[in-house]
């Protein structure tokens, strides 16, 4: 392709450089490129850059500034926790370190342009995510602002210097094709990493678009793929076979190292090992399904029933004569009101120990060893508690498992809940 | 005798587009100051005659000007002070303060900042006064004319204080500084002007009852009351070449195709939409800027196209062009959120809630979407709270686990549609169920 940036004023060779390596970007860089003009010449003061995550937003201003040898500081409102951290980082890219310490201990934005305005400085600048300056300093600086939130949110309510809006728009199909394409193997032709490329977006484009996602799976799985090859059964072209091979580990992905369940090490070990040896990988929820010990999984039990039952409910679950229940005192399910989509609802202490009793068959004491896992359960973050912690001779409490655990657990114990739920009668 | 001809110089084309770049670059970009500033005869006249007479005669004076942002307020005061200083008396005499008040958050700050300013660090020294009395101005004023004229007491050196963004001060504590300054213009010997520039036009509700006494209530209003024929008159001034220009050929043929450019239609209807969204100086410039960047040696000059292409991006919806990023699992939980927003009356929502009207899509309509998981539906989810399309009810998020924390949907009914109409391969099912009026 023939040079796609040209400007007056920048190296045509170094352009071409620009050029290479912001594939699919080209439209957005001439047009950054084009605002900025001449290198001596005036650009506009203030611009935000918004787009999704990896889009190239950096990756664009990057290498723009850094190919054209363009002055600027490169500040990330992440790191920069004070003000201070900020001011210093712009005055030591621009100015050295000398500027930097002559700021004083904890510096006000006044100190910062009073110290800007003391060093010489001809041209242009641009810092990434700052907070928003006017234009107070005079010479040619431009603030450009990088954001996935859009400038509505930022705008404060006297109005201010209104900053020109870029959208660096995402990537479409056919451009993540292209782009993730530039990675290949080097051993393997480029139609078959393109064939894996595609296999591999159409597994998850549907749920991700994310560049840099999709580059960190492609990378994970590539070996995975190549499996069937290596051990000589398929051949490139047979892409039906290699299909039917790399799907089902794709998916099992989406459900572990796309969620960060597990991690990416433990993800190449597993392929690593055989298919049998393999088992069901930990990811990180499965930590959560500690043995609890007997009558703990009572307690939560008779916590979950608390939490998703009305209390008015109660007495026709738990009683052993509740004499018969018309019809007409429930009142209609509406599905909103129903309790699995709003959250668990609190319950006070009495309750609990209620319920508690009538499902557990022995006959228990009511010693210190049950509250105490009453309060063990709590720490383990099953049960939040929600009144306040003074409150000692009534504490409430809400249960925070989620319908699968819990089922799990009463399995292990013989008892089906879900007969004692409301939600499912 | 030979006449002298006057030459005329042509210039190679890269030459003149590069000076016409650089001319509005610094019309545009640099807020260059115009000779006189347009439309505000009567404001330049009452500021420099006000100035003047601090400046000359030794009167103390107290003004605020009043304007919406971008109307020139900035500029008018920046033409008056240059105009002012070119006369030798007030070059000689007048001494400047500048306070702005996004910089100078504090009064301890704008206090260093005065003293730097005037050049007493060596008379006051490292002591900054945290509860500062009126004695204390005077003295410093005192003390800086008396030190530069030392033999005539009687003509004190006039101060000019010019505080930008005038409101701020107003939100320091006590407003000492604010009533300091008024009372020294007030009672002083020492002529005093100040000069307040804000954009608020009820800054005086915001002053204390015994600054506002002292305050002049003298207030200098820019209220941008030009009609839009004058718009695009000042378009055409903007977009012109000035007189002196190397390549006088070239310059008039930039001028004729300027206003050809505003005699279009099209560009016509564009800047009465601008004009009827804002006003202001600002975003006038903000367009032109775009128009000015498509300017190059392969095309010399401005057309409409260039204009109108430069008003979409300038007038684009921005939350329309995220959700044009999404993916499609991202795309049908906002549809989810839409019709619980329709069915429930905009009430706040939570995941589960969301999942549950996703599933019921999947159940009856959907062929083309597979059910994912509930972890991958929380980790779409969490994406759109971090790009705020979605946001937290305030309540007590601690305490409620993050699959039923309640949220509301921070986007609009026409933009979800209208997100839908450009999305790129959007499967039908989902479109119609977007459609349709009911879950």
């Amino acid at each position: 392709m023939t040079a796609l940036l040209q400007h007056p004023g920048y190296d045509e060779e170094k352009l071409r450089r620009v050029a290479e390596q912001l594939p699919c970007r080209e439209v957005q860089a001439g047009l950054l490129l084009s605002l900025m003009g001449e290198p001596q010449q005036y650009s506009y003061p203030s611009i935000f850059i918004y787009g999704h995550r990896a889009s190239g937003k950096s990756h664009v201003l990057h290498v723009l500034l850094k190919e054209l040898e363009l002055h600027h500081a490169t500040v990330s409102c992440v790191e920069c926790v004070s003000v201070a951290l900020l001011f210093e980082q712009v005055l030591l890219s621009f100015f050295g370190c000398d500027a930097a310490s002559l700021l004083p201990r904890s510096p006000s934005l006044s100190d910062f342009v009073r110290i800007y305005r003391q060093q010489p400085v001809t041209m242009e600048t641009s810092s990434h995510q700052t907070v928003v300056l006017n234009p107070v300093v005079e010479d040619n600086v431009t603030v450009i602002l990088l954001s996935e939130i859009v400038w509505d949110k930022f705008r404060p309510n006297t109005g201010c210097f209104e900053p020109l809006l870029l959208h660096f728009p995402d990537y479409s199909k056919g451009e993540l094709q292209q782009i993730l394409s530039q990675d290949r193997h080097p051993s393997y032709s480029a139609e078959f990493y393109s064939s894996y490329i595609n296999i591999l977006l159409g597994v998850f484009y549907s749920v991700c678009r994310d560049l840099r996602e999709l580059r960190h799976l492609a990378a994970l799985n590539f070996s995975k793929f190549c499996e069937p090859l290596e051990e000589g059964k398929v051949k490139e072209t047979d892409t039906h076979k290699l299909w039917r091979n790399i799907e089902p580990h794709l998916k099992k992905a989406m459900q572990t190292v796309y969620l960060r369940e597990v991690s990416s090490l433990q993800w190449e070990q597993m392929q690593l090992m055989e298919e049998k040896e393999a088992g069901a990988l930990r990811g990180l929820s499965a930590h959560t399904h500690v043995e609890l010990p007997f009558y703990s999984k009572f307690l939560l039990i008779a916590a979950y029933l608390a939490s998703y039952n009305p209390a008015r409910t109660d007495k026709r679950f738990f009683l052993k004569h509740h004499g018969k229940i018309r019809k007409t005192n429930f009142l209609k399910k509406n599905e909103k009101t129903s309790n699995h989509l709003l959250g668990p609802k609190p319950f006070p202490l009495d309750r609990l120990l209620a319920i508690f009793y009538s499902v557990v068959d022995s006959r228990v004491a009511p010693t210190a060893s049950i509250f105490s896992q009453i309060s063990s359960l709590v720490t383990l973050q099953l049960l939040t508690q929600v009144s306040h912690d003074d409150q000692l001779d009534a504490p409430k409490y809400k249960c925070a498992v989620s319908l699968d655990f819990i089922c799990a657990i009463s399995r292990t114990v013989n008892f089906d809940i879900v007969k004692y739920l409301y939600d499912f009668l | 005798m030979s006449k002298r001809k006057v030459k005329d110089v042509h210039r190679p084309i890269g030459e003149c587009i590069t000076q016409v770049q650089q001319i509005l670059r610094e019309r545009f970009c640099h807020q260059q100051l115009p000779d006189r500033p347009e439309g505000l005869e009567a404001q330049y006249k009452h500021l420099l005659e006000l100035l003047r007479r601090s400046a000359i005669q030794g009167e103390s004076n107290s003004v605020l000007i009043v304007g919406p942002r971008g109307a020139g307020k900035t500029m008018l005061l920046q033409c008056v002070l240059r105009d002012l200083l070119q006369e030798k008396e007030a070059q000689k005499n007048l001494l400047q303060v500048h306070l702005n008040g996004l910089l100078q958050t504090d009064d301890r700050i704008a206090l260093k900042e005065i003293t730097r300013q005037l050049n007493l660090e060596n008379v006051v020294g490292d002591k900054v006064f945290v509860s500062v009395q009126t004695e204390y101005y005077e003295q410093i004023l005192e003390n800086k004319t008396a030190e530069k004229s030392p033999g005539d007491r009687s003509s004190s050196r006039p101060v000019l204080f010019v505080l930008d963004e005038f409101d701020l001060f107003a939100h320091h504590k006590n407003q000492t500084l604010l009533y300091n300054l008024f009372d020294v213009s007030q009672s002083a010997q020492t002529p005093v002007a100040v000069v307040g520039v804000t954009c608020r036009l009820d800054v005086l509700e915001l002053l204390e009852k015994r600054v506002k006494s002292r305050f002049s209530h003298r207030q200098i209003h820019l209220l941008s009351s030009f009609g839009f024929s004058e718009y695009l008159q000042t378009v055409r001034t903007q977009l012109s070449l000035p007189d002196d220009f190397t390549d006088r050929g070239f310059a008039q043929d930039w001028n004729s195709s300027i206003q050809t450019l505003c005699e279009d239609k099209s560009v016509e209807e564009a800047l009465q939409r601008h004009f009827n969204s804002s006003k202001d100086f600002r975003s006038l410039h903000m367009l032109l800027m775009l128009c000015l960047s498509r300017v190059s040696v392969s095309k010399p000059s401005i057309k409409p196209a260039d204009l109108l292409d430069a008003s979409r991006l300038c007038l684009c919806d921005a939350k329309a062009n995220m959700l044009h990023g999404l993916s499609i699992l991202e795309l049908c939980l906002i549809i989810a959120m839409k019709h619980l927003n329709d069915v429930y009356e905009g009430e706040p929502f939570n995941l589960q809630m969301v999942h549950n009207e996703f599933k019921k899509f999947l159940q009856r309509k959907s062929n083309s979407m597979y059910n994912f998981e509930q972890p991958v539906v929380m980790k779409a989810f969490e994406h759109l709270q971090q790009l705020e399309l979605i946001r937290p009810v305030d309540g007590s998020s601690a305490k409620t686990q993050r699959e039923f924390q309640l949220m509301r949907l921070m986007l609009d009914h026409s933009q979800i549609m209208e997100a839908l109409q450009k999305y790129p391969q959007c499967p039908t099912d989902v479109k119609q169920w977007a459609m349709s009026a009911f879950g």
